[in-house]
């Protein structure tokens, strides 16, 4: 009888399938803020290089900063800094052996979510006041 | 390397729907994941149809069945039915649980349960992983007692407060619910312990018996074995024993750093 090979077994569906939950979500939005971060510290840093070389290419800097596309990029940037910043904070509590039943675990995160959405636009508020 | 989608051979494709019983009163949908080795094809979903008052209130109950009355080649491990065997671990509407002790009701959306067997792991037959890997990951943080003072005349002692603090990991049942509800676990499963094989690692780390604390803290002391936790928190959430495994994981980290100051 000719040998009759098993199929390769497949790998069971994952991300596809698993619900999502709070805690889930917020530390998948920590990893993609993290990310933020890098990019938005690159468009920092091309600003004081803009802001090094003189008045020319510091208003275009400006223009651009303040055009609606950047003022989007900006907002982001901001909400990605604080989103993080509170991230960290949860992760710190927790680095401590600490907030880890599952109410306040959850609570934890909603409110990582709810105080950087807040912060964020408490601080736009503030700049757009100041202006 | 985290890979977000499925290898083609996984894919899942439309299966059959069974026959809805008839002159039953109270139906619900079952969609449940099927594979088979014996022929080429990619895994489906397969929908059936169960009649509520013929049938128990869990869903391994309906598992059982379908598998009686209706299809006889629905593959699933089951044992104990009482939530202590472990055998019965899969994905139901989207959460890693027992399926002995998740009530049908309990399952999302009325009216319809989706069943999948536990996610990221090679599937040997439909609701049936192979946990060879999950198994050996256990074996290797050594967990039985160390000791290198001779063995007492009869038993190991242990204060009452010390054996407390074995409460909340030796109830562990290794279904692997909680591993493979990991994400970090998914992508990193070949280097990363996984939140089961490490609350075993913290139920020996602690227990004040053992004389291994030290060799044992370095076996861990790597940046997948154990610092690919990032707290995701899914383990404690799916864990069917009510167990934290997460909360262990941060422990051991504890450990790591208290014993460097």
């Amino acid at each position: 009888m000719a040998e009759v090979k098993p199929a390769a077994r497949p790998l069971s569906p994952h991300l596809q399938i698993y619900r999502w939950s709070w805690t889930m979500a917020m530390s998948i939005a920590h990893r993609v803020t993290g990310t933020g971060l890098y990019l938005g510290t690159v468009l920092i840093a091309a600003w004081l290089v803009a802001a090094a070389s003189g008045p020319a290419a510091f208003d275009m800097a400006q223009g651009i900063a303040g055009s609606f596309l950047g003022r989007v990029v900006l907002f982001l940037y901001s909400f990605s800094l604080i989103h993080h910043m509170v991230g960290g904070l949860r992760h710190f509590v927790w680095d401590m052996g600490k907030g880890y039943e599952p109410e306040t675990r959850m609570n934890m995160a909603k409110f990582s979510l709810v105080a950087s959405v807040s912060l964020t636009v408490l601080i736009w508020i503030v700049a757009l006041v100041l202006r | 390397m985290a890979e977000f989608t499925l290898p083609k051979n996984s894919r899942l494709i439309e299966g059959k729907a069974w026959p809805k019983p008839t002159g039953a009163k109270k139906l619900t949908e079952f969609k449940v994941y099927r594979w088979s080795p014996d022929d080429t094809e990619n895994p489906r979903t397969d929908t059936y149809y169960v009649d509520r008052d013929d049938c128990g209130p869990m869903v391994l109950d309906a598992l059982i069945w379908i598998k009686n009355k209706v299809d006889p080649t629905l593959t699933f491990r089951r044992s104990c039915r009482e939530g202590i065997c472990g055998s019965c671990a899969m994905n139901m509407d989207g959460k890693n649980g027992l399926a002995c002790t998740t009530g049908i009701d309990e399952c999302g959306a009325k009216g319809k349960v989706a069943i999948y067997p536990l996610p990221h792991m090679p599937v040997v037959k439909d609701l049936v992983p192979d946990l060879t890997r999950f198994y050996a990951q256990h074996a290797s943080i050594e967990p039985w007692l160390k000791t290198t003072t001779p063995a007492p005349e009869k038993e190991w002692r242990q204060a009452k407060d010390d054996r407390e603090k074995l409460d909340g990991l030796y109830e562990c049942i290794l279904c692997a619910c909680c591993s493979t509800s990991c994400p970090s676990y998914w992508w990193n499963g070949d280097r990363y312990l996984g939140p089961a094989a490490l609350l075993q690692a913290y139920r020996w780390l602690i227990d004040s018996r053992d004389e291994a604390t030290g060799e044992r803290l370095d076996d861990l002391e790597d940046p997948f074995r154990l610092y690919r936790c990032h707290t995701i928190m899914n383990c404690a959430n799916a864990c069917p024993k009510g167990l934290n495994p997460a909360k262990a994981i941060a422990e051991v980290k504890k450990m790591m750093v208290a014993r460097q100051v």
